[in-house]
Formats: structure tokens, sequence, C-alpha cells
């Protein structure tokens, strides 16, 4: 008893004074970097390019410019989330029966490791009118085609970028499942489509909300994407804010848009917490 | 699985081919001696000369990598702190409110990280160029680093400390030699994540820079719409060969000592 008592004591101690210390620096990054920048955006939303303070730019938000603006970003989006799923989701389920499986993720991540940018100019190469792709097109006999600056070239190159995020969190949900289970769904009868359907699908459904969380959001704000590959033919939410700050550098209406943007994106992660709730409370009773 | 057949062998290799083909076409046409990215003339070395005789581009390579290595390690250390301030904190609504607000900039899109950070340094006045690229790199690092960590802490069971405690440990020695350790895959996935987020970085790094400072991303940007040289394909294949040689090492370093332990541990 006395020993539990003394131990509970330190305990409480220990778990204070190592709080203590290393609450500084991680509070003072949520201060100065996560709460004082939106609050930042937030206020200056409300004034225009000569620095008084007006409701114009939420005005000017709810004309058919930006309103139309943020439905076709939603789209892009919504496609291009819907297509890094459609490619991510067989191939990390085929990477978790390989045998060295930890190695060929690892490949999948190596080339996000390559920057960015430099794929992306790669791919305008690559797309070009005298590119490799077309010279396949001419050979195969359907003629040259103009593949860069269209919607397919920027959802293309977008999924492209997305897909080892993609993969990533679903591969972790696949790997984590118990092969027992998928075992007892087909000893009981089960079909691999039910299989996959009834226990396969809901046990890694939070993989795949982690991956469209990482891939949406950053979908709706992609702005160097739709320069360089879909010839300012798209424009997204990040195209526009890109615009508003660096070249008109009228940051009120910028900051206008970027507070619609966060938003949306608190709506979403909203419902993505709600979700990890659920997987914590799970966690618990096990 | 052998009743799937081939069907996922083929299904992998046009994902790996797609996902390597821009890489490799950057590389296939950095031996190029004509000059273009479309017609292959003859085999040449030279760009990968006039790499290391490109005085500015050595310079900007260097800048995006002592801005990601330190980026990365002053985040991970903050975020392995902040990993375990939200795992000992008792207040629940606290801790709900420190994750939601831990998450808010990994779901942020980089053109908002960007802009708002942008303000940002110019009320508080830092001068735009290798602080603000830094303090910007560190600063969207961190989250990730504790939500790598996190599951490691919760998976940590909580006898291991109270052991600890009994065997006369301190409070200094439970977290080097007890919790650190055991968390320690959460802290390097941590740190390597926040070392490619910030080696891929362009968005928040094309707001954030002045005119002075230009990581690898913002170089190639502002090439790409005047026409790249091919010295940049052949930086490109240096950075492929050493990043892919320097991550295959680490695994199969990593990975052999591993295998037995790992029977072990469970």
């Amino acid at each position: 008893m006395m020993r539990d008592l003394k131990r509970m004591v330190r305990r409480m101690k220990t778990n204070r004074a190592s709080l203590r210390l290393s609450m500084v620096p991680y509070s003072l990054w949520i201060i100065l970097f996560v709460i004082a920048p939106i609050g930042l955006i937030v206020y200056y939303s409300f004034f225009d390019l000569s620095g008084n303070f007006t409701f114009d730019n939420y005005k000017n938000f709810f004309t058919s410019v930006y309103l139309k603006l943020t439905v076709s970003s939603f789209w892009y989006a919504f496609l291009i989330t819907f297509f890094s799923l459609l490619i991510s989701y067989p191939t990390a389920y085929f990477l978790t029966k390989l045998k060295h499986k930890q190695l060929w993720l690892l490949l999948i991540i190596i080339p996000s490791w390559i920057n960015l940018l430099l794929k992306t100019y790669a791919f305008i190469g690559l797309m070009g009118l005298y590119g490799p792709v077309n010279a396949l097109l001419e050979t195969v006999g359907i003629g040259k085609q103009q593949i860069l600056f269209t919607d397919f070239s920027f959802v293309f190159v977008s999924v492209y970028i997305f897909i080892p995020f993609m993969i990533l969190p679903i591969f972790n949900a696949l790997d984590k499942l118990n092969p027992a289970l998928i075992d007892a769904s087909r000893d009981l009868g089960a079909n691999a489509w039910t299989t996959f359907r009834r226990v396969i699908w809901p046990l890694t459904l939070n993989g795949v909300k982690s991956g469209v969380q990482v891939v949406f959001i950053p979908a709706l704000s992609l702005f160097m994407i739709t320069r360089l590959i879909a010839g300012n033919k798209v424009i997204t939410l990040g195209t526009a804010i890109e615009q508003q700050f660096l070249v008109t550098q009228n940051w009120g209406m910028g900051s206008t848009i970027a507070v619609f943007l966060i938003l949306f994106m608190v709506v979403i992660l909203l419902l993505t917490t709600a979700n990890e709730r659920g997987m914590a409370g799970s966690g618990k009773k096990r | 699985m052998e009743r799937n057949g081939k069907l996922p062998k083929i299904y992998l290799t046009a994902v790996f081919l797609v996902l390597y083909a821009p890489i490799f076409y950057l590389i296939f046409y950095s031996f190029n001696s004509g000059g273009t990215m479309s017609h292959f003339e003859s085999f040449t070395w030279e760009h990968y000369a006039a790499v290391f005789e490109d005085k500015r581009l050595i310079i900007i390579l260097l800048n995006t990598v002592v801005v990601a290595l330190l980026s990365a390690l002053i985040s991970t250390a903050i975020g392995v702190m902040g990993a375990i301030t939200i795992h000992y904190m008792k207040n629940k609504a606290m801790r709900n409110a420190m994750l939601s607000m831990n998450s808010i900039l990994m779901v942020s899109p980089d053109v908002i990280i960007g802009a708002s950070f942008l303000i940002l340094f110019t009320l508080v006045g830092i001068k735009l160029g290798f602080a603000s690229v830094l303090l910007s790199h560190i600063a969207f690092s961190i989250p990730i680093v504790v939500i790598m960590v996190l599951p490691k802490l919760q998976e940590m069971s909580p006898t291991l400390i109270d052991a600890a405690l009994d065997l006369g440990a301190t409070r200094k020695e439970i977290m080097s030699r007890v919790i650190l350790p055991f968390i320690k895959p959460g802290i390097f996935a941590g740190f390597f994540l926040a070392l490619t987020y910030s080696l891929d970085d362009f968005a928040v790094t094309f707001f954030v820079t002045g005119n002075g400072f230009s990581t690898l991303s913002v170089e190639i940007y502002s090439m790409a719409r005047t026409g790249v040289t091919l010295t940049i394909n052949a930086l490109s294949g240096l950075i492929f060969v050493i990043t892919a040689g320097l991550i295959l090492g680490y695994y199969f370093i990593t990975n052999r000592p591993k295998t037995p332990a790992r029977g072990v541990k469970r």
C-alpha cells in the first residue's frame, strides 16, 4: 500500500514536471504558428486595398465569379481524390501481399522524395507535342493529341503527385488488419467481394479517410500545377489566393478567400475527428 | 493470394512504371548532348559537369538541404515534446483542443499556410529569406512529427513507467531509458516525413521567400516558364541516385538485425 502510494505521488510529480518542460515550445508553436496566422487572415479579410475597414471582400466572394471558382475547385479536388483512391487502394492491397512489402512501400515513397517541381517539369516534357506519349500515340495510329494544358493532364499529374500520400495510410490500415478475420469471413461462406465490402473496407475505412484528408484539401488549393500543366485554364481557390497575395497584392481579398478555404477545411476536419474519436473509443474497449 | 494469379503483379508493375516514368525520363535526357528534352542526339556527361560548375545552383541546392535538415531536426525535437505533452495531459477537453490545433496545420492547404505566414512575418518584421523559410518549414513539420509519435506513446504500456519508478529511476532516466527508446520508431518516421515535406515543399516557400533566397522548387518553378536547361535534369539524376541510395541503404541497415528481434518483441 505504502509503495503504491509513493509510486502514485512520484508518478504525478513526474508527469507534471515533464509536462511543464515539454509544454513550452509546443504551446509557443501553437500560439505563434497556428492561432496567430489564422487570426491575422481573418483580420485582414476585413480590409480593402487602401487599409479601410470593409465588408466588401465578403460581398465580392458571393458574386458569381468566386462561387463558380469554388464549385470548380471542389469538382477538381473531388476528381483528383477519387482517382487517387481508385488507384491507391488496390496498390496498397497488393503491396501488403508481397514478400518484402516494406521495401516495396519504400519504393513507392521514393518518387515523392524527388522534388515536386522536377516531376511536374518532367510531365511537361512527357506530355508535350514532341514528347514520348505523343510519339506512342502516333505509332499506335491515334495521332498527335494536345495533352498538355487540358483538364486531363491537370487531373493526371495531380493524381500522380498525391498517390503516395494516399497509399501510405491505406497500406498501414490494411497491414494492421488481422488476416484471421478474412479467413473467418471466407470460412463463413462470404465470397471475395462480400469479404471486401463487409470486412476489409469497413476495417480500413480510417486509413481511407485519412488518405482522403491528405489529398482532398491540398487538391482544393493547388496552384503550381494549374499554372504549369493546366496552363491557367484551371483556376482553383489556391490559384486565386496566390494571385491576390503575390500578383495583385490585394491581401484583403486573398484573406477572404482564405477564410472560406479555412471554413471548408474545418468542416472536413470535424468530419474526420469525429471519426477518430470513434477509433480511440474502440481502442480503449480492447 | 495464389488465386489472384498475375493480376496484382501486372497492376503493381503498371503503377511503378508510371511512378518512375517522369524520373527516368528526366535522367535519360540528362545524358543528351542535344540540349533539349525531345531529340536524343548522343551520350554525354557534360550536363553533370555543368552542375558542379554552376555555383548558383549549388548554393540553391545547399539552401534546400540545409533548410530540410535543420527544420526536420528542430521540428522533431519540438514535435516529440508536443506529443508527450498531449499524451500525458489529464484534462480531456484541453487534450482534444490541442489535438485539433495540431491537425490544423496538417490539413491546411499550403497556400493558406504560405499566405498567413507571409502576413505574420511581414508584421513581426522578420526579413523574408532564410529565416522565414526555415521557420515556416519547422512550423508545418511539427504536427507531422506529433502524429507519428503519438500512436507509439499510446502503444506504450503505463506499467513500463511504473516498473521503472519501482526500480528507482529518476525522471530523466524514465525519459531517456524508457519513453524515448520505446517511441524511437515514431521519432524516426516523424523525422523522415518532416524531411520529405520540407524537400518537397514549394507553395509555402514560394510565399515566404525573399529576393535573395531560393530553394530548388522555387528556382525550378521560375525556370520552368522560361525553359530549363539539361543541367537541371542532371541535377535531378544526381538527387535521385543519392536519395534512393540513402533510403535503400538505411532500409537494409535497419532491417537486418530487426528481423530476429521482431519475434522477441512480440
